[in-house]
């Protein structure tokens, strides 16, 4: 069973790495770009039956910080 | 006094921070492997260092606040054993939630690593009590996150509570309020980017982080 945590950074909390990548693409002629935000994917393979519950707590305890992150799960 | 030193794979200012506090205290301190379940007896000071421990995988100090001995260290702090957590050890002391916020990238995403001019922000906590409230002292910073963040009224808390320690007094890393170094509710956790073991004397250029190490004396002799 394998699910994808995508955790991202909370609204309003300021991205460095993403305004650099929106310099980056400039540089390179994307004009076209807003605005960039930069995030982490990780891929668990999980024990069949892992429940919902265990994996939110994966994420609070350890995948996100939660003071500047956000998590989504989906399952694969 | 005898201090302990914990020592995570990737540290790599627990041999300073052993120096800095062997020099002013005259005791060598006890190294702890992360995988050490308990502290020594009778310790005055927990010191978590500098360094990039787990190679900053995850987050900085993510991994590290999970290791072993940090129950350990959380249940010293709350018995009110002092703990001090320099530049990575900041970094894990938000991630096991003795303080609050976060370390994130600096603002400048460019790794800094120079003197800093700092003001203290109080002189009521062990860490700080051989110093003025508003004295202006140098002391080096070397990392690449050390912008510190927290919601609003997490700061209104901080600097309301006179828990903000140390501000940087020049444009160092975008910190939310300037923010260098920051005490919990019982002021016996310090947090801090900068490094005061590299300025405890001449050959440093300077001591003014001698002081800190000299309060800690002080308070728990």
């Amino acid at each position: 069973m394998k699910t994808r945590i995508f955790v991202t950074l909370k609204n309003g909390v300021l991205d460095p790495q993403g305004k650099a990548i929106h310099h980056a693409l400039h540089a390179l002629g994307f004009t076209g770009v807003n605005d960039v935000r930069a995030g982490k994917l990780i891929e668990l393979d999980l024990a069949d039956g892992t429940s919902r519950e265990e994996i939110e707590a994966m994420c609070n305890r350890l995948l996100a910080n939660t003071v500047i992150e956000n998590f989504r799960i989906e399952d694969m | 006094m005898k201090s302990a030193v914990i020592v995570f794979p990737g540290s790599n200012c627990d041999r300073d921070l052993a120096t800095a506090l062997h020099e002013v205290t005259g005791t060598a301190p006890a190294m702890v492997w992360h995988r050490e379940t308990s502290l020594p007896d009778g310790i005055g000071l927990v010191g978590l260092p500098g360094g990039f421990s787990y190679g900053d995988y995850l987050r900085c100090g993510a991994i590290s606040a999970r290791s072993p001995i940090m129950a350990a260290v959380v249940a010293a702090a709350e018995r009110g054993v002092p703990v001090l957590g320099i530049c990575n050890g900041f970094q894990v002391l938000t991630e096991v939630g003795l303080l609050p916020g976060a370390l994130m990238r600096n603002a400048g995403l460019n790794f800094v690593c120079r003197d800093v001019a700092l003001t203290v922000g109080t002189s009521q906590s062990v860490f700080t009590q051989r110093y003025d409230a508003g004295e202006t002292i140098r002391i080096p910073v070397a990392h690449q996150d050390g912008n510190y963040a927290a919601d609003a009224e997490t700061l209104d808390r901080l600097e309301g509570e006179g828990r903000v320690a140390f501000r940087y007094a020049e444009p160092v890393n975008g910190a939310a309020r300037a923010i260098a170094g920051i005490l919990n509710p019982a002021g016996n956790v310090l947090g801090m980017m900068p490094h005061p073991e590299r300025m405890i004397g001449p050959a440093h250029g300077g001591s003014d982080g001698r002081r800190l190490f000299e309060s800690l004396l002080e308070a728990v002799a």
